[in-house]
């Protein structure tokens, strides 16, 4: 099957798990499970990487801008820019493509196999929208939250590790974090966000429901899921920085 | 009464079936047998809309599906129970919450009332006992009977069920067809029963249908299959020692 044919597919499956919803209570019944799921339970995860990470950009930016032309207080705002900018949006969304897309793929891909979804289809149910659309509403809606909080994470792991190994002062840190401060740039980062979170949903729902074959098919589709979720965010990450900041 | 006229099907340059003609009526068992890969599972698949045949048309009541609307074709899905051959239980909710599933998505009944129609399903399938358990803990008999629940849980006109005696021993197979067939009875369901196993043709066949290499080699009621002269369908029934006996025993004919 080439490229332009799975494309078209693609298309043609948003089209139906966007189509009318058989009963709304029973939708939202499941996207706020799929928000539990699909969000809160990977809040542990991405706790961890941001605080350690913020540490390593304070770290790192500190030991390559070690002159006594630049301030001291550059290395909090190279730390805020960084997490803003790149690393919370981004990077978080490669990490919950690994996590959630993979989750997202193996599941449908499994209820492909044992015959759920054909069992859905046949009692009337609209499969695609069914356990495709509470999985894209509910990432949306929750990964803008888990980046916000790993935007706060970060940079507090910054001030921990900085002012902790005595590389930066508190005052110092404290002040590059306020310093130039450009409001737009947390909505850039969240549009970012809820972007790659549909990508992340949808490429890997698409993986799994149409998975062929058997329990080894499942594991393929949920590989690709991951693969084609990070290239579609990396390729999208450029063209919206490309549309939004310049 | 469904009705498939001239139902033909590949699968890019394969050809798995081949201008297929049949009726399946109201109130009886039909059965489709044939080998693995005869192409019987893809007949009903392209007979409940899984699968858009190339050619031909199924006529659910004289109506054609395939040139339904899709809400058209949702009604009529509605009317479908259908016990797949791995039962297609949904695994991450119990077996009571399986029956209700259909009920809630489609039921215009109260809380209460859908469950006592789940409960009156498990009931009559003997498994009302089990109603908390999720699907993985319990045996394949079992699953095939909430499959059944839950098939009849919107009081289906139309009852599907492929290889519903794979992978059950002969016991549980039994109770499988008298199940099916008591069913069919009692909600005067067409159903269809898609096997390749020749004690449930014989238990419950009524009319029943030979697919061989994707064509009806033959049709005909289970007392025609013991004396058919038709070559295919005598290697196919006649494959087992077992069945090879009955012929014996009741023909005197080897």
């Amino acid at each position: 099957m080439g490229i332009i044919e799975h494309i078209g597919r693609y298309f043609l499956l948003l089209k139906d798990t966007f189509s009318r919803p058989e009963k709304a209570s029973i939708y939202w019944r499941r996207t706020v499970e799929e928000m539990d799921l699909l969000g809160l339970k990977s809040l542990g995860i991405v706790a961890l990487l941001s605080f350690f990470m913020g540490a390593v950009i304070t770290i790192q930016t500190k030991t390559n801008i070690d002159s006594p032309l630049i301030q001291a207080w550059v290395v909090g705002f190279a730390t805020r820019q960084s997490t803003i900018l790149e690393f919370s949006p981004t990077i978080i969304a490669l990490i919950l493509a690994g996590k959630v897309g993979s989750n997202i793929a193996a599941e449908i891909g499994s209820m492909r196999v044992k015959e759920q979804i054909d069992a859905l289809d046949i009692m009337g149910v609209n499969s695609a929208g069914y356990l495709i659309l509470p999985k894209i509403v509910a990432s949306m809606f929750i990964n803008p939250f888990l980046v916000m909080v790993s935007m706060f994470l970060s940079i507090f792991g910054g001030y921990v590790a900085g002012t902790a190994s005595g590389i930066i002062g508190s005052s110092d840190y404290l002040q590059g974090i306020q310093t130039n401060f450009i409001p737009y740039h947390i909505t850039y980062a969240l549009i970012k966000t809820v972007v790659f979170a549909f990508i992340i949903a949808t490429v890997s729902a698409y993986q799994g429901y149409y998975t062929k074959g058997g329990t080894r098919e499942v594991g393929i589709s949920s590989t690709q899921a991951v693969v084609y979720s990070n290239v579609v965010i990396l390729i999208v990450n450029y063209a919206l920085t490309q549309f939004l900041l310049i | 009464m469904i009705e498939v006229k001239g139902i033909s099907k590949r699968f890019g340059t394969t050809q798995v079936l081949t201008d297929i003609n049949a009726v399946f009526q109201k109130g009886k068992v039909n059965q489709i047998i044939g080998k693995s890969g005869s192409g019987k599972s893809v007949l009903a698949k392209c007979i409940v809309g899984l699968h858009v045949p190339e050619e031909g048309q199924v006529l659910y009541e004289g109506h054609s599906f395939h040139d339904m609307d899709r809400d058209e074709k949702k009604m009529i899905r509605q009317e479908i129970g259908m016990l797949f051959q791995g039962s297609a239980l949904f695994d991450s909710i119990t077996v009571m919450q399986n029956v209700l599933f259909p009920l809630q998505m489609f039921g215009t009944m109260s809380k209460s009332e859908m469950e006592d129609r789940a409960h009156s399903c498990l009931k009559r399938v003997n498994i009302l006992d089990k109603d908390r358990l999720f699907p993985a803990e319990l045996s394949g008999g079992m699953q095939k009977r909430v499959g059944i629940a839950r098939a009849i849980a919107m009081n289906p006109k139309y009852l599907f069920c492929d290889e519903p005696n794979s992978g059950l021993d002969p016991q549980t197979s039994i109770l499988i067809d008298d199940l099916i067939k008591e069913i069919t009875e009692e909600f005067n369901t067409t159903t269809i029963v898609i096997t390749h196993d020749m004690n449930s043709v014989m238990e419950t066949g009524e009319n029943i249908i030979f697919i061989h290499q994707g064509r009806k080699w033959w049709e005909g009621s289970k007392d025609d299959l013991l004396n058919s002269e038709n070559k295919e369908l005598n290697e196919f029934i006649f494959a087992g020692g077992l069945m090879r006996q009955v012929k014996k025993a009741m023909t005197g004919r080897s």
